[in-house]
């Protein structure tokens, strides 16, 4: 059986957060340097203008519809829960948007805002290269300039998604510095932004950064939790039990949870990439086995030494590969009203080849996290309840990583 | 009195500019730092800004992201560095330190704690480039308590009431950022950085300090005829990490550079007095 912690009283101000200078609790904020403060309060005003403009919303719904093809399907995965024994399993179909992950529905959003605001240049920081490819696709969509910041590291092992940037007519700068993953894509494209920041738009991947992002980037992302709340309602009449999504910066996962977090009888789980296992400290799980500190614009948690300094991370996920974690998760992890829990690499992959040879549905490597930690947790289940996943992008960019861990060339 | 308003006080009185050096605290190695900082005031440094080494450092450029990382190879901490300052002090406690640096490691020290292990260690003031004042109060309470000067830094894009605010909750002196970029950029621009002074000065009476982008010694002494202070880091830190490979040279031949500045500065000064 699954426990559910009652959190009613709470999940009324849950949902009204963040603050007005950002804050959810302890974390979010806005910790960056001063020249940005200005640009930052203006982002908000924008935002906060356009969220409430029919105008805007109306085109962006209409962008979401016949651009990225929303609503994706909710997809009751028959054959995979009969075989696990449990619990009803709904994986919501992110990974059929345009460009094959959820990060579309929010680089849409950022861009119609980018173009109210005037801006013709807008760049990106990407790990996996699927924010990448998604920005690069909404600047060719208008037109913009677009420089893509990603590890060289990052550059290797995703080969694929830097040429389909720049098929796309996006500029792709490696990035050499320090650990040269997406956390110091990060590190570059804000230096770029406080060097640009009259005419350049920063669209940032994922619920991180300084206040106003984290929030924004939720908004945006939320369409996938208000679809599948009504979807599941339609098919099954009721609300799910639990919620399961993977926890990079914690986009697709906060997406999934924010239109739920007031029905406290939804529990909700995140996975972070628990790599070689939390045990032997090679991993990216910050909300699991890190602490609180402040980077990226904002305080979280952490994945970091005794003095301080960000220690490096091992997902065999380019997307989970990041020391840090959206401020909203370490505010709902310290809450309650959300639980996070790490799987392996190695059942991460597992779980994508169960999947695949299933139902045929070949998950991204971050999203076969959430299914791994789905195979544990539905067999405790009956078998009349119900799990949504979010299946948050498709697997093909990561079929080379696949094929080389099992020692075939492709 | 602080030592660092005593600084500007007596600089103040001389008709001078204050000069003030960045080095990353233990580039390239950890025992190069404290007979460098002695070398500086030598050639003529009226403040020092010891930089704490961090493994994200967002708002600086290409050369001081290398500085960090060679004294991150040695594994240089907060508290090694307060160390180094502790063992400065044991031959100067007339001039200034000043740490800047990032939040984290101060965070996961705990602001309190580190507010009263920087004051016994002989540091001044603190600059934390990713800490505005609406983030500060804590900090800032911690290092009042502790008699530290918080030192904010000013932007381009800062208005009135950001300014305002920055000489509120600030001490010591004002730094202005000279431009909108990462530091070692080569984007100076003497007029804007004047008519934004103006405006600063407006907005408080501490002094104030410009940096970022000062490369030589003619942009020095140009600075120096309307700034309170002139701060000089990638320039510094390119000479240190050219004798990277010689670390035994460092402190002998690096300062060069700011004993260059010193004498461009101080010939504007004695032009201004007459
Ligand atoms: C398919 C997919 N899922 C998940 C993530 C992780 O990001 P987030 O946690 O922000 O959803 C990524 C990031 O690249 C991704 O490509």
């Amino acid at each position: 059986m699954v426990m559910q912690a009652k959190h009613a009283a709470e999940s009324v101000s849950l949902k009204d957060l963040p603050d007005a200078n950002g804050h959810f609790g302890p974390y979010g904020g806005r910790f960056v340097a001063e020249t940005l403060m200005g640009p930052l309060e203006e982002l908000r005003l924008a935002y906060q203008k356009y969220a409430k403009d029919p105008d805007f919303q109306a085109e962006l719904d209409a962008d979401l519809a016949r651009f990225v093809g929303r609503p994706s399907p909710l997809y009751h995965a028959e054959r995979w829960s009969r075989k696990l024994g449990g619990a009803q399993i709904y994986l919501k179909r992110e990974d059929l948007n345009h460009t094959g992950a959820h990060k579309i529905n929010n680089t849409v959003g950022q861009a119609l805002l980018a173009r109210r605001m005037g801006k013709k240049r807008v760049i990106a920081e990407t790990g996996a290269g699927q924010h990448g490819v998604a920005t690069a696709t909404v600047a060719a969509r208008f037109g913009m300039e677009c420089v893509v910041y990603m590890g060289a590291e990052d550059i290797q092992r995703q080969a694929i998604n830097v040429y389909r940037m720049r098929l796309l007519g996006a500029r792709v700068v490696a990035v050499e510095s320090g650990s040269k993953t997406l956390k110091d894509a990060l590190n570059e494209a804000m230096r770029d932004w406080v060097t640009n920041v009259d005419d350049t738009f920063y669209i940032i991947g994922t619920v991180a950064g300084p206040h106003p992002y984290p929030a924004m980037v939720r908004d945006f992302q939320a369409v996938i939790g208000r679809e599948a709340r009504a979807q599941i309602l339609e098919q099954a009449g009721r609300l799910p039990d639990a919620l399961i999504a993977c926890v990079g910066g914690g986009s697709n996962a906060i997406g999934l949870f924010y239109p739920f977090l007031e029905d406290s009888d939804v529990a909700m789980y995140g996975v972070e990439g628990g790599g070689e296992g939390v045990e032997t400290g090679r991993h990216a799980a910050p909300l699991c086995a890190g602490s609180p500190g402040v980077l990226h614009g904002n305080r979280t948690y952490l994945m970091e030494d005794r003095d301080g300094q960000i220690i490096e991370t091992h997902s065999v996920s380019a997307g989970l590969d990041y020391p840090g974690v959206g401020p909203e998760h370490a505010w709902l992890k310290d809450s309650g009203r959300a639980r996070y829990v790490a799987v392996t690499d190695s059942q991460a992959l597992e779980a994508f080849h169960e999947l695949t040879r299933t139902e045929g549905i070949m998950p991204a490597l971050e999203s076969s996290h959430a299914l791994a930690y789905a195979s544990q947790l539905a067999p405790t289940m009956d078998k009349d309840q119900i799990v949504v996943i979010n299946l948050s992008g498709r697997g093909d960019k990561d079929i080379h990583t696949v094929a080389a861990l099992e020692g075939i060339e492709v | 009195m602080s030592r660092i308003a005593a600084r500007f006080g007596a600089l103040r009185e001389q008709g001078r500019k204050a000069l003030i050096p960045y080095i990353t605290a233990g580039d390239p190695q950890p025992d190069v730092t404290v007979p460098l900082m002695h070398a500086l005031v030598e050639a003529g440094a009226d403040l020092l800004e010891l930089g704490v080494p961090f493994s994200d450092p967002m708002a600086d450029g290409p050369v001081i992201q290398a500085a960090c990382e060679r004294a991150l190879k040695h594994h240089v901490s907060l508290t090694q560095v307060l160390g180094m300052v502790r063992r400065f002090r044991e031959t100067d406690d007339q001039t200034p330190v000043v740490l800047m640096g990032y939040l984290n490691p101060i965070e996961v020290m705990g602001y309190a704690k580190f507010a009263s292990a920087a004051h016994d260690a002989g540091v001044d003031g603190v600059l934390t480039v990713d800490l505005p004042p609406e983030e500060a109060h804590e900090l800032v309470d911690s290092l009042k308590a502790s008699q530290l000067d918080p030192i904010f830094l000013a932007a381009p894009t800062s208005d009135d009431e950001r300014l305002r605010r920055m000489a509120e909750c600030g001490s010591g002196f004002l730094y202005y950022v000279s431009f909108k970029g990462v530091t070692g950029a080569n984007r100076l621009d003497i007029k804007s950085v004047q008519q934004k002074l103006a405006q600063i000065r407006a907005n408080t009476n501490l002094p104030v300090g410009v940096g970022f982008g000062i490369s030589d010694a003619e942009s020095a002494a140009q600075v120096a005829e309307f700034a309170d202070a002139v701060v000089v880091g990638s320039a510094l830190v390119k000479r240190i990490a050219a004798l990277a490979n010689r670390p035994e040279d460092i402190a002998g031949q690096a300062p060069a550079i700011i004993a260059e500045m010193r004498r461009a500065m101080d010939d504007v000064a004695v032009t201004a007095v007459r």
